[in-house]
Formats: structure tokens, sequence, C-alpha cells
């Protein structure tokens, strides 16, 4: 089997991050699988960043605690990783800086030479880490044009001069078998699974890990024929967003854990006023601010309940780009379906980490909600067996909509009387058992690894990448709900049947998942738990597994 | 003027004497002659926070959204994003507007959204039964300050002035047919129109006479000037001597933030193109 790891790692405003993702780039390429980590402090400059790129003739999705090849922007970076380097890895360093033992370039000359900044230094590194694989020019060549196109020149040069200066390729990667795949970071797979499913706004206030599908989305909004914007804060995001939705635009608002919770009462306001409107609550470490550039899965029970009032909302938690593309389509599309806010959970792994994306764009697509159909006066709350009224927007002729917060009668119009509270109070919650359908009817647990082995390891959201792959190392059973409400008890216990001992594992410091499970009669044996706001690394969680299988 | 009726079969449950009974009598005479000169119905949209004044929505037979307290300002922002061709009118109170949502309304002016605020300026919390606001004169002794509120109250023109609204007018809700005007003349005004609304609370805090006895009507004044207009809007600092001016103190003409942000004057809502994500992704491998 074919399994690379580098390492590349610098201070904030080396460019380690995009010296990464060309290495990725590269890689992939190559026809490589790859997981790439990108590790960094809540700083601008200083500090210490790392990327992690894995690269396999396989699908992975998690990286090793091992590296074949570290390279070093300054010297921080040989003192924290070069533990990790293993027997027969290769140290490239910039020896105009600092010496090591390994292969120095002098990248900061390099750079120099050739009239470029500073920052350029990574792409100095790349040309050396691509001779150092023994990949050819012209390939290099290819990644930097489409990877590094501002200054495209410049960089061509400074890549090319380190190539020539690095040492002879110590590994041959070759390549790998399979056709080069696009490389997309969860919040893009999100971006566009959203788009597909007809976002026509989308709203958010940065906050890290979700800004980057804001970023993402205003830099591609004209392609995708919509529109981003970034408001004063969390609330008029949400706001903002049902007032469109109201209006019959599409939106979307994406936060993190504390700004997520300025949108509570904007997720309440969505489902008295019955607004689809998507969110997308991508977690790291808390309480609080936490820890703002890491990961974590600590808000599984904050996006369950979140919100006062009792109303039925959709919670899906996509593990990779591939499953977070299909379900934000499958949460915007159902949204829309049942007038329902529908949360999309995620983590700054999923987020932020870079993966092999194999989807078809053809596999979400807009599906059309229930439109009023002329006939009769139209009430927007009517009531209906499945709780759905028909929907109609402003501006339609004859037709007049009322909105609102406050509770109403099938017209709109404010009410107090108790006959008239149950029965709209009944009216949305009716929309429970067609949600709950709707998920039965999708594959919404996905079982990896040994599908027959009575060791079940229980995970979800980003975590599933470690542990399909340790799964099939030691032969276990993965289970993963991509639903968790409404959690899809039939399809989870169907996943189970045959297992005798259950293994939770989630980034989080007390087994969310686990308990939630076990409220359906689900048990959970054993718990291997991370909460250091790092994801679990495949030889971490195979020797936590080994500990607790014993 | 139309003679649409556009009266529901909801009950009024505001006080006697009310303030907002003129301002809603205002609203509709100036939607209805709107609507006369040619305005669709169908293309109005009122939204309200909460509190008495939220009420209104209820009480008129149009496309209304009943938001949340503080929250009217990017309710209308996200109405008029999908659907540009909509006339958005809201309406809030001054504990709404000026407390719990103060941030949205200086946004929305500095953004110069194409929508209209009107604020239900009464100075007290009437649905919470009677304590002081951001606009309470200082020493009002409301139920959270019964010893007399210890702080200055806002000034809500001098801050959208400040803010970059390009319509800013103060109405007093006796003078009906004044406010009608105002009020037609701030949804038609192309960007952020603001009008603050004397309206008077019969049960808690009772201006009437007060405002009877103060509110004058703005003559000569050049509503394009800035400086004027600020100068104007300090006038009247709540003291017992002091003068109200009512009326347009400012108006201008900028580029509106919906039609900034909507190329080519897109329509959000209804547009159902599933965008072709192909070059994107070749883009990223």
């Amino acid at each position: 089997m074919k399994d690379h790891s580098i390492l590349i790692g610098g201070q904030a405003g080396d460019g380690i991050r995009q010296a990464g993702g060309l290495i990725a780039r590269l890689l992939a390429k190559l026809g490589y699988h790859v997981y790439f980590w990108d590790d960094y402090p809540s700083l601008i400059r200083g500090g210490h960043n790392f990327s992690v790129i894995r690269a396999a003739d396989r699908r992975v999705e998690a990286y090793r605690d091992g590296v074949d090849i570290l390279v070093c922007l300054n010297e921080d970076t040989v003192v924290k990783h070069k533990g990790r380097l293993r027997e027969g890895g290769l140290l490239i360093y910039d020896s105009g800086v600092f010496e090591a033992e390994g292969c120095g370039v002098d990248l900061g000359g390099i750079v120099k030479e050739c009239g470029g900044k500073p920052v350029m230094r990574n792409i100095a590194a790349l040309g050396a880490v691509a001779r150092t694989l023994g990949v050819e020019w012209s390939v290099l060549e290819d990644v930097v044009k489409a990877g590094a196109p501002k200054a495209m020149e410049l960089n061509l040069k400074i890549a090319k001069t380190a190539y020539d200066a690095a040492c002879e390729a110590e590994f041959h990667i070759g390549r790998a078998e399979r056709e080069a795949l696009p490389l997309l970071q969860g919040n893009e797979a999100i971006a566009l699974g959203a788009a597909r499913a007809g976002l026509n706004l989308y709203v958010a206030y940065p906050m890290t890990p979700s800004s980057s599908i804001l970023h993402f989305l205003a830099r591609h909004e004209e392609e995708l024929g919509l529109v981003s914007y970034h408001p004063e804060n969390e609330i008029a995001a949400v706001i903002t967003a049902v007032g469109g939705a109201y209006a019959g635009a599409r939106t979307m608002v994406g936060s993190s854990g504390g700004g997520f919770a300025l949108m509570t009462e904007g997720l309440s306001l969505c489902a008295q006023s019955e607004s689809p409107v998507v969110f997308v609550l991508s977690q790291r470490p808390g309480p609080s601010t936490g820890v703002p550039t890491y990961t974590a899965q600590g808000d599984l029970f904050f996006a369950l309940h979140a919100g006062h009032g009792e109303f039925p909302r959709l919670v899906v938690a996509p593990g990779d780009p591939d499953q977070a593309f299909r379900l934000t389509g499958f949460a915007m599309n159902t949204a829309w379906k049942y007038q329902i806010p529908a949360l999309v959970l995620v983590d700054k792994n999923l987020s932020e980490s870079t993966y092999c994306f194999e989807s078809r764009e053809d596999e979400v697509t807009r599906e059309e909600g229930l439109l009023f159909d002329g006939k009769g006066d139209y009430k927007r709350y009517r009531k209906t067996p499945d709780g759905v009224s028909p929907l109609a927007f402003p501006g339609r002729g004859g037709v007049v909509v009322k909105g609102t917060s406050y509770e109403h009668d099938e017209y709109g119009i404010t009410t107090e009387e108790p006959r008239a509270i149950e029965a709209m109070q009944e009216k949305r919650l009716a929309k429970g058992p067609g949600l709950a359908k709707e998920v039965d009817g999708m594959d919404a647990v996905a079982v990896f690894g040994d599908e027959k082995a009575e060791v079940a390891l229980l995970t979800w959201g980003s975590t599933k990448g470690a542990c399909m792959e340790v799964g099939e190392e030691m032969g276990l059973r993965v289970i993963q709900p991509l639903v968790l409400e409404p959690l899809p008890v039939k399809a989870l216990k169907k996943a189970f049947e045959g297992v005798t001992k259950t293994i939770g594992v989630e980034n989080n410091a007390t087994g969310l998942l686990s308990k939630l499970i076990s409220y359906h009669g689900i048990a959970v044996n054993e718990k291997v738990l991370r909460y250091d706001g790092r994801p679990f690394t495949v030889d971490g969680l195979g020797k936590r597994l080994r500990e607790v299988a014993k | 003027m139309s003679d649409l009726d556009l009266t529901t079969y909801a009950e009024n449950t505001w006080c006697k004497g009310c303030g907002n009974f003129g301002i809603l009598a205002a609203i509709n005479q100036a939607l209805k002659s709107l609507i006369g000169e040619g305005l669709p119905p169908e293309n109005v949209v009122v939204a309200s926070g909460i509190g008495c004044h939220a009420k209104i929505a209820d009480y008129i037979d149009l496309n209304t959204f009943y938001s949340i307290h503080g929250r009217v300002p990017p309710t209308l922002t996200g109405i008029k994003l999908a659907n540009r061709n909509l006339k958005v009118v809201g309406f809030a109170g001054d504990g709404d507007a000026y407390g719990e949502g103060l941030s949205h309304l200086i946004m929305s002016a500095k953004r110069n959204v194409d929508v209209t605020m009107i604020i239900h300026d009464n100075s007290v919390y009437g649905l919470t039964t009677g304590q002081f606001t951001p606009t309470s004169p200082a020493g009002f002794p409301g139920r959270s300050t019964p010893r007399g509120s210890i702080e200055e109250p806002l000034n809500p023109l001098e801050i959208m002035l400040a803010s970059g609204a390009t319509f800013v007018a103060r109405g007093y809700t006796t003078k009906l047919e004044h406010l009608v005007d105002l009020m037609k003349r701030a949804i038609n005004h192309k960007g952020f129109a603001f009008i603050d609304v004397l309206q008077p609370c019969f049960t808690f805090f009772n201006t009437y006479k007060y405002y009877n006895d103060h509110v004058y009507e703005l003559e000569d004044h050049d509503a394009s000037d800035l400086e004027a207009a600020r100068a104007k809007a300090r006038e009247w600092q709540r003291g017992e001597a002091d003068k109200i001016p009512v009326g347009l103190f400012y108006q201008v003409e900028e580029p509106t933030f919906d039609e900034k942000i909507l190329r080519d004057g897109m329509v959000l809502a209804g547009k159902h193109e599933v965008p072709d994500i192909k070059r994107i992704l070749k883009s990223m491998s």
C-alpha cells in the first residue's frame, strides 16, 4: 500500500496553508487520495502553523502520527515535529535561516535571488518537496499555474530554482492509479451542496471555522447565481435569512457555537413563522470562546435543543465533503418541503480540512416545496393532515401573505385562544412523522469497516474518517448516523444487529452521541474520547482502541 | 385614493386614546393613496417588531411579517433582498428600535437599504406595563426606575443623521395629514427612510398636552442641508421650554444597498436555476 505523509511548518504569515494546499494538489494530480489538516493558532503573525498532507492509494480522511517528509521553514518546526519523522524519512529545511540534519535548501536566498517576497519561501519549499518526491517538473509546473495564479511567472521561477537546488529524489512517489479528483474542504462542499439545492442568499458574520463558506460563496457568487451578504452580527444574519425566506428566497446562515447561540431566537422564529432556513453550525472547542481554530464535537445537544419552544427540525451531520454536499442539499430541500429550520452540524476538522471529492454534481438538485395552487382563499398557515401549508410569496396578485412570530390562526392573525393555540402547535408538530419518513427513506446511517463484526465503533461527523480506517485495519464495524434529528432509530438498530460490544468514538469530553443513542435503547459499552482540540489520528485512535478492546 | 378596504377581522386591542390609532390611520391613508396612484397592493409588505405597535401587522390586510423585538430592520432587509420590487415598510416601538435593535437600525441606515422605518416613539414600554425606554426623559419614574430614570435620553434623529439615513423625518400622531404626507414621501423615497413618530401612550405616559404645546411644523427648512438638519434635530432636547419641530429634516438620494448587492437587478425569489458547478470543481483539481 502506498501511504505518504508530509508535514510543513512555520510561523503564521509564512504561507503554510497555501504550501500545504499546493502539495495536496500535487499529490492528487498524481492520482492519490489526499487528506490535508491545517493546524494554526488564532493569531495573524508568529506562532506555529503546520499542515499535514497525507496521500494514499485508497481513501484517507485522517492523518497519521508519523511523517515521511518534514518541511521546516523555521527551527521551531524542527523542535516540535522532529520526533514524528519516520525512519528513512527526510527533513527539508531553510538552510539560509538555520542548520539542521537533512536536506538544506536556501529557500529565503532563492526567493531573494528571484526577486520575490519573503512569503514566497512557501513556493520554494513546494519546489524542493516535489524534487524530493521525484515528481517531474512539468507536473509541478501545472500545479503552480493552477494553484498560484497570482504572480505566476515569479512563482514558477522560484519553484523551479528550488526544485533544481533540492536533493535528488529520495522518494520515488510515482503515480497512484486513479484519475485526479477535485480537492475540497468541507465548507466548500457545504456551499456547493446548498447552491445546487437552489440557495439564493447566504448571510453570515465571520466566525472560525465557518467563515470559509462565506469567503467561498462571496468569491463564486456570480457563477453560482446567488448573493452573499455579511451583516452586522449573527442576529441580523439569521433574521435577514428569515425575511428572505418569507419573501421566497432560499437562504442559509452559518456560524460556530457563539454565533449560533445568538441565532437561536431566529431559529425559534423560523419554527413559529414556518420559514425554511438552513443553519450551518461548525463546531470548535467550547464553552464560550474556547479554542477558536481547533476542532470539537461538543455542540450536538445544543444543535438538537437550540431555540425555545417545541418544534420539528432537521439536523444532519456529515463526516466528509461528499456527505456534506449531499446532506446540505438534503437539508435545503427538506427545509423547504416541511417549512422548518434545518441544521448542518459539522466541525473544524471537516470544515477546514481538505479531502478528495468524488460526488457528481447531479447528486444534488433543487426540489420544489408545496406551492399554493391559486384555488380558494390563501391562508399562509392552512391546516393540512401533514402540517405543511401551501406556500405563496409577497408580490403575487390576489394573495395576502401574513407571516408571524406570534401564535396565530390559519390566516396569520394573532390568537391567544386556547383551542387555536393547541391546534396550531399540533399543526406544526404534525410535520414530524413526514419528516421522520423522509429520513427513513434515505441512507441515514453509514456503515464502514467489517459490516459483520461484533464489535462496533459508533461515531459521527469527521471523526468517522479515523474510525473508518482503523475499523478496516482492526476488523471492526463502524456505524455513523448521518441524521441526528429525527434520529433514524430503525436504521440504527438494523446497523447494530449482531453487535455485542459498542465503543463510542467522539471528539468531545462526555460522549454526546453515545448518550443520545442510549435514550433509544442502544447501549454503548466503552467510550474513546478526545477533547484537546485535535482530531483523532489513525495511530492514536488505533492505540486507544486496542487498549479498550482488551 | 384607492377604495381598497385594508382592515382585517382582528379585534383592535390598543387602549382608548392610544397614539397608535393615528399611525394606523395615517399608514392606511398613505398606502391607499399610493395604491390609487398605481402601487400594486401585493407589492407592499409591512413588518413589525414586538410591543403595542406590532399589532399593526394584524390590523392591515396586506402582506405582513410580525417579526420579533428589535429585529425589524434585518427583516426588511431580507424581504427586500429576496424581492427588490416590493415596497417594504417597517414599524417598531422606541424600545424595540432604539433599545433592543439599535445596531440593526444604525447599520440599515448606513447601508441605505431601500426600505422605510416608522417608529412609534412613546418613550415608554406599554405592553410590559410602563418601564423607561431609550427616549424617556431623565427622571422618568418607570416601574424599573421607581426613583426616576438616571439616564439621559437618546436623540434618534441625530443618530439617524449620523448613520447615513437618506430620509429623516419626525411626525406627530395628532397631525394626521402631515403624517400621511411624510409616510408617502418616505415610502416613495429611494433609500433608507426613517420617521420618528411622537406617539403618546395614553395609559403609561400621556404626553399629549406637552406635545400639543410644543410641536410645530418645519417651515423654510432646506432638507438637502445636512448641517441644517442636524441643528433642527438638536432643537428639542426634551426640555420644558423646547420647541419640537416635526416634518422632513433631511433627504438626499444615494445609491441603495439592494441595487448594489443585487447584480443586474436580479430578483432572488423565484430564481430557480440550478447552477452548473463543473467548472468550479475542475478548478479545484
